[in-house]
């Protein structure tokens, strides 16, 4: 709460400006207020209709029951459900019974959690092995420019090409199972498709962390070094009382960026296995389960992706709560 | 205090978009009233179908625009991906746009088109010329004892085996296992299809089913039948076959193309496939079965077995404004010439059984007679609205039988408790 001080002392114009700029627009008078709104209006107009339209929407359709058949054979409208399609999912309920499997309903704390535990162990493998990276790439050695770039290849291929790349690699027939002179059925058992498809999204994403983190490294002053080093401390404690705290900011983003995605993730599971493996849907996540329910036409999608929705706000709120992450980096700055 | 004001933003936006949700739900005029409706105009019209990677399609268009210069045909490509195909198509109708006036639908979306008023009934008027046409193709492109289509393009999976080291082939699953000892002495593997968890496992395993006179779905599209001592049974053959290892365990992992280049490698003693494979297993430089292997019908518990029918129908849309154009168009698209079309230059199974019995096209295809006996004997998979949902309690519960997790009792159990709770009841 800025309602600044010295913009009150009615001052001469010129300074008055002076106050305003420095206020950084958050003290307009009311005159510049209604001049703001209408400059605003279109904008908020169209990020209406096309994120709040299709987002209301779902919501609606959510608390619809699913189309049935009629004596005729034509699909009819279910009306209102309450709330029978989050109890689909949550409680795992098909109308009066409990999912039979091989019914959607039937997967879906199973699909939460591999969808969890996809995240935590890709972004922190992808955390360790980009900080590392970062370190490499931040020091002064020749050629560091074709290293950077060389590291970026990975994270520029799309993710599509990258999922199929080692759908071959890690196929039956393929040069991991050559290598090691193994016979592994990669996309068959549960751990091994996991495994694979988790040293896949690591391959492809651990330049992204590296970059994010390299900025913020590039941010941090040669000369605290020094003056550290004036002081006596040593390279660890170098590491863990400069580069650590200071680069915190940056990190915080990248990991938020990472955790937001795999939580999201789709492409890569569904190219390499489709979601199968194990016992048939050992590496469906959360992106699957809701795209194969938007196929099957029901509405129960509609709650589906609410819920999605809400675990990815949930996960991102808690970031910016408790790590202080801020997409825009305004906040990072406001601190130092 | 940024949240703050964010969270309120979003509020407004919420507040804003909450009514026009609420527009969005009701209903116009019903599908009866499209039925009814330009039934006998004429005028050009546009044709949609997936990418085109035949040699036939783009040259068939042409001589149907030739002869109909009054009636032009415009083709509309879509993308390669079936499922893409399938949520364009789906978009287009919603919107009740008149865009679309024939399209090719997949044989398994027939049923689910019709139950949401797509499609135009073909009745009346607008008949579709059945005559000569294969009768398993013509149920394929039925729901609820209703024509919604015409086939098209039809296709039948065969069984590939090995003519060098098997003489006759085999009938029957029995005879098919008891030949595996050949395989087990030359150390190949001795039979797969496609196993993996997709579209190919419904195939595989309502093959399986059907072929020992179990059934998925009754006619209604949403009664379950697939809970039979039959379906079960059929079941049990390919369980049985995983068990001792007469199916190798990668096959577990296998598309058609796993199994195509392991038969083509000479690593495989039967697979069953589409017919797609005979002219790569024959001409592909790399193939190591090339003048080796021959075709036959797909086996059954006793005698021949029941492939699983493929293939494209064509129907109009309900929202067309040239009807009467449209039907000529689909009736010409199953007309001899073009069936002969589709076959000669895109290597497209036809729906005519004379096209079948052509003696240059024999000579030029030798497995022709094989695919007809295939396709006469074939079932269409489920036909029912509810497809998606009914393909994903096939894939999921076959498959946890084949890996062992289930008994082939249990696997059909739950497969029709997930089809009824699928369909709402």
């Amino acid at each position: 709460m800025n309602n600044n001080a010295s913009g009150s002392t009615a001052p001469a114009p010129a300074r008055r400006r002076l106050a305003r700029r420095r206020a950084r627009g958050s003290s307009l008078d009311p005159h510049e207020t209604r001049r703001a709104l209408l400059l605003v209006a279109p904008a908020v107009a169209v990020l209406a209709l096309v994120i709040g339209y299709p987002v209301a929407r779902a919501v609606y359709m959510s608390f619809q029951a699913d189309q049935h058949l009629d004596e005729n054979g034509v699909f009819v409208e279910g009306g209102f459900a309450g709330l029978d399609n989050y109890k689909h999912w949550l409680l795992q309920r098909c109308g009066d019974v409990a999912c039979p499997p091989g019914s959607t309903g039937s997967s879906f704390w199973e699909v939460v959690w591999i969808t969890l535990f996809f995240t935590v162990v890709t972004v922190t493998i992808e955390l360790v092995l980009g900080f590392w990276f970062a370190m490499i790439m931040n020091g002064k050695f020749r050629g560091r420019g074709l290293v950077r770039a060389a590291v970026l290849i990975p994270w520029a291929i799309p993710t599509a090409v990258t999922a199929k790349l080692w759908y071959f690699i890690f196929s039956y027939d393929g040069i991991i199972n050559n290598l090691f002179n193994s016979q592994v059925l990669w996309f068959g058992d549960k751990w091994a498709a996991r495994s694979a498809i988790i040293v896949s999204d690591v391959w492809k994403t651990t330049p992204f962390m590296a970059l994010l983190i390299l900025a913020g490294l590039q941010l941090i002053a040669d000369d605290v070094y020094e003056a550290a080093k004036v002081d006596g401390a040593s390279p660890w404690q170098r590491f863990w009382s400069i580069t650590v705290p200071l680069v915190k900011p940056a990190v915080v983003v990248a990991l938020l960026f990472r955790t937001l995605d795999v939580l999201r993730m789709y492409d890569l599971p569904q190219i390499m296995t489709g979601g199968g493996a194990g016992d048939g849907n050992d590496t469906t996540t959360l992106s699957i389960l809701v795209i194969n329910e938007i196929r099957n036409g029901f509405n129960s999608a509609a709650a589906l992706s609410t819920l999605t929705f809400l675990l990815v706000f949930g996960v991102a709120f808690l970031f910016i709560k408790f790590l202080g992450a801020s997409a825009t980096g305004a906040e990072g700055k406001a601190k130092r | 205090m940024r949240h703050l004001r964010t969270a309120s933003s979003l509020t407004a936006l919420a507040l804003v978009a909450l009514p026009l949700a609420a527009c969005g739900g009701g209903d116009g005029g019903t599908a009866d009233d499209a039925f009814k409706a330009h039934l006998k105009d004429r005028g050009p019209i546009t044709y949609v179908q997936g990418k085109v990677n035949d040699n036939a399609t783009h040259g068939i268009i042409d001589k149907w625009n030739k002869l109909h210069p009054e009636e032009k045909v415009t083709l509309k490509e879509q993308t390669d991906e079936a499922d893409q195909q399938h949520d364009d198509l789906v978009r287009n109708f919603d919107a009740k746009n008149a865009d679309y006036d024939v399209v090719s639908v997949d044989l398994v979306w027939t049923a689910e088109f019709a139950a949401k008023g797509y499609l135009q009934p073909l009745k009346g008027d607008l008949a579709v010329d059945t005559d000569g046409l294969l009768d398993s193709a013509v149920k394929g492109a039925q729901y609820n004892g209703v024509q919604y289509a015409s086939p098209t393009t039809s296709d039948g999976g065969m069984l590939y085996y090995r003519t060098d080291l098997v003489k006759t082939p085999p009938t029957t699953w029995a005879e098919l296992f008891a030949a595996c000892d050949i395989a087990r002495q030359a150390k190949i593997d001795c039979y797969a299809g496609q196993f993996n968890k997709y579209e190919g496992l419904t195939v595989n395993a309502s093959e399986a089913i059907n072929g020992a006179g179990g059934s998925i779905v009754a006619e209604d599209g949403k009664t379950p039948t697939v809970d039979s001592p039959e379906a079960a049974e059929g079941l049990q053959v390919l369980v049985d076959g995983f068990k001792n290892g007469d199916i190798p365990k990668s096959a577990i992992t296998y598309t058609e193309e796993e199994g195509r280049a392991a038969f083509q490698a000479g690593k495989l003693l039967f697979l069953r496939n589409w017919p797609y494979v005979y002219g790569l297993a024959s001409g592909e430089a790399s193939s190591k079965v090339k003048g080796k292997f021959s075709v036959a019908p797909l086996p059954g518990l006793d005698g021949v077995g029941a492939s699983t029918l493929g293939g494209h129908n064509t129907a109009i849309s309900a929202f067309s404004d040239n009807k009467a154009t449209a039907i000529d168009f689909v009736n010409f698209l199953a007309s001899e010439e073009i069936q002969k079309d589709y076959m000669e230059k895109g290597s497209l199974a036809p729906i005519r059984a004379d096209v079948y019995q052509d003696p240059a096209l024999v000579k030029k295809y030798p497995y022709l007679p094989t695919l007809l006996t295939s396709i006469e004997n074939a079932v269409a998979r489920p036909i029912t609205p509810f497809y998606q949902a009914v393909t994903k309690a096939i894939q999921d519960n076959s498959y946890a039988a084949l890996k062992g997790d289930k008994t082939s009792e249990e696997a059909v159990k739950d497969m029709a408790a997930a089809i009824k709770a699928a369909s709402g009841q």
